[in-house]
């Protein structure tokens, strides 16, 4: 072995280098027990192109069967809205003793699906878990969707909806008479115009890098305008990037309190009341609980569904609905002990109407809706403590919609049941939507998944970018 | 990539196929005393930061003084309508009412901050819809590329091949940009 003299002896200053290269490319070690988050063993351009062919290639006769669909639903709902506005609130089925009903769950309801995609974005990238990748985009979509349907129920609700921006603290030709900022409906404005907004800025800078692949990909001229407009000229600067994952990491910050407090200002409404079955304390907590138990629901049924569609198992995989599984048992639980809770407060207070409140949601004329809330949201989601519940997709479908439906009537046992037995016995009354109110319940999920469905052919629905940081995460 | 005095400048493009080959290349290059002009990958590269030399982003600071400002703005603005311009008696409430603040306060706290990280993102980074600027072939796929300045009188020719072929650059390119 001969080696020359001069290779053994290395210049300080080389040997320096070496050692801070070394340090600064050298990978953490990996526990063998990681399992790939995304499966096929995919190379970066599998995944661009796996992604961007969803949304670039012609629509499917299933894309535009479910079009016709959605948007009929959408046109059933514009059809009411309209009903509503021209002749007034009487189309619907309220009255002075039921002064909020359908349009005040279907509110408090979308508000609560958004809140899932605010999680999976912001709650799980805090907590460093990688997995949400796969589902964050579509998650936040749906947040973005779920916020717009749910505001237009207290809009319309207002009677004079053009007048909405009265809400504003905008000096105005009434002498300026401000708004009452002691009032939690005003407060609820505020959260979720923030919530919206925060969302949308969110949701767009995590777009930015597939925006600008969907650009230099474009063939078409109307696209390849609408994504060199979109993208903002962004190039994959790493003096970007960095700056970008700070900002990235702000609004997760950000958003993470936000989330909690949008659903706590939307229980507030009931919770400063002075309803039985309203005025009480465990609301914020048990509301945010809630909103997320449903929002996992949604995220999961609509995930069977564009994962089947779009072919994306190698991206979206078992392991996903196992996580979000587990989740939703969580949350479920949490929901389904605030209700033994209610239960229990009511009696122990020792008040005549709170105990009244109790016995009428359990025994009295809503005990059904009471029933079928109690059964989809306490007791079915325990199935997800097996694990062969929790990896199997037909079965996690089925039961996602049984969530869905009983957080809908979660809301409707909580206004409901409080207001159709008020303090007055005489004037009590069993409300019952009418046509006008169901067909604006129905356009809503029209509107929902119109918008989702133009969503998924627009932009790319998995946040491709963030994949291939993912891609080697049980290589290493 | 903003060159502020317009000129031309040679530049010299290595590309790469991975995210280790371009941080191991990067982090030699800057050692041994190239300026590097920029760096540009598909996703970010964890660890990248500290190859190129990058101090942290101080945009941390442009979000707290965004949410200092709204925080003080609902602040004032609830305290002064509610409590100074035109108090309204409200179920017998006071008219200055902190607690009932809180509500509004975070929310626009958080608004002002998420909204002025955000724009302090885009004016830096160049960030605008009518910006012509393109990205080099494949970035946004799955290319890694290692962008060195000629401008500094560190340039050697030699010596940067010699990073770009011990890090397995697929090509390397040479040019002007703007």
């Amino acid at each position: 072995m001969d080696v020359p003299i001069e290779k053994l002896e290395l210049s300080i200053d080389e040997r320096r280098i070496r050692n801070e290269v070394g340090r600064i490319t050298q990978h953490p070690a990996v526990s063998p027990l990681r399992e790939p988050l995304v499966t096929g063993n995919k190379s970066y351009s599998d995944v661009t192109n796996d992604i961007n062919v969803i949304h670039e290639q012609g629509a499917g006769l299933g894309w535009w069967i479910a079009l016709a669909i959605s948007s009929s639903l959408l046109l059933i709902g514009l059809i009411a809205g309209y009903l509503t506005v021209t002749v007034g609130i009487g189309t619907w089925g309220l009255n002075r003793t039921v002064g909020w009903a359908f349009d005040i769950t279907n509110f408090v309801f979308w508000i609560g699906i958004g809140h899932a995609g605010t999680f999976i974005s912001a709650i799980l990238y805090l907590f460093n878990q990688k997995w949400r990748t796969s589902i964050n985009r579509s998650a936040e979509a749906m947040t973005l969707i779920a916020v717009m349907c749910a505001g237009i129920f207290p809009i319309i609700h207002m009677g004079r909806p053009w007048l909405f921006y009265w809400f504003l603290p905008y000096p105005n030709s009434r002498g300026s008479l401000w708004v009452n900022f002691r009032s939690p409906l005003l407060w609820d404005f505020f959260a979720i115009s923030t919530y919206f907004t925060i969302s949308l800025v969110f949701w767009y800078i995590g777009l930015l890098p597939d925006i600008a692949t969907a650009r230099d990909r474009a063939r078409t001229k109307f696209r390849r305008k609408l994504y060199t407009i979109l993208s903002l000229g962004w190039n994959g600067s790493n003096r970007t990037w960095s700056r970008y994952e700070t900002v990235y990491g702000i609004l997760a910050a950000l958003a993470t309190p936000l989330v909690l407090s949008v659903h706590s200002i939307v229980s507030f409404d009931f919770a400063t009341s002075l309803i039985p079955g309203w005025h009480s304390t465990i609301f914020p907590p048990y509301f945010v609980a809630g909103a997320v138990f449903s929002g996992f629901a949604m995220v999961m049924t609509l995930m069977i569904l564009v994962r089947k569609v779009m072919n994306l198992e190698d991206y979206i995989t078992l392991d996903h609905f196992e996580k979000m599984c587990k989740v939703t048992l969580l949350t479920g639980s949490i929901v389904g002990l605030a209700y033994i809770t209610e239960l229990w407060t009511g009696f122990y207070s020792g008040n005549p109407n709170e105990i009244f409140m109790i016995i009428n949601r359990v025994l009295g004329p809503y005990a059904w809706a009471y029933w079928i809330m109690f059964t989809f949201n306490a007791l079915v989601p325990q199935l997800f403590w097996f694990k062969r519940f929790r990896r199997s997709i037909p079965l996690i479908f089925v039961l996602s919609i049984f969530i869905n439906i009983g957080m809908w009537f979660e809301r409707f046992v909580i206004i409901m049941i409080s207001l159709h037995r008020d303090y007055l016995p005489s004037s009590w009354t069993y409300y019952l939507p009418t046509t006008v109110e169901a067909g604006l319940l129905i356009g809503s999920f029209g509107l929902f998944f119109t918008a989702f469905l133009i969503f998924l052919r627009l932009f790319p629905i998995i946040a491709a970018s963030e994949v291939k940081g993912v891609l080697k995460y049980a290589k290493h | 990539m903003r060159n502020t005095n317009n000129e031309l400048q040679r530049y010299t493009a290595a590309y790469f196929s991975n995210e280790d080959d371009l941080k191991g290349s990067t982090a030699e290059a800057r050692l041994r005393g190239f300026t590097i002009h920029d760096v540009f990958s598909p996703f970010p590269v964890h660890g990248m930061d500290e190859a190129m030399g990058l101090k942290p982003s101080r945009i941390t600071w442009a979000a707290f003084a965004g949410g200092l400002a709204g925080l003080v703005t609902a602040v004032v603005l609830q305290i002064w309508t509610s409590a100074y311009d035109w108090a309204l008696n409200i179920g017998g409430k006071p008219f200055n009412t902190p607690l009932l603040f809180v509500p509004v306060s975070f929310e626009l706290t958080v608004l002002f901050s998420g909204l002025t990280s955000v724009i302090v993102l885009f004016y830096l980074s160049g960030l605008n819809p009518f910006s012509k600027r393109k990205s080099l072939p494949g970035v946004n796929d799955d290319k890694f590329v290692l962008v060195l300045d000629h401008s500094g009188a560190s340039f050697r020719k030699e010596a940067a091949d010699e990073i770009f072929s011990k890090y397995n650059a697929e090509k390397v390119v040479e040019g002007d940009l703007v």
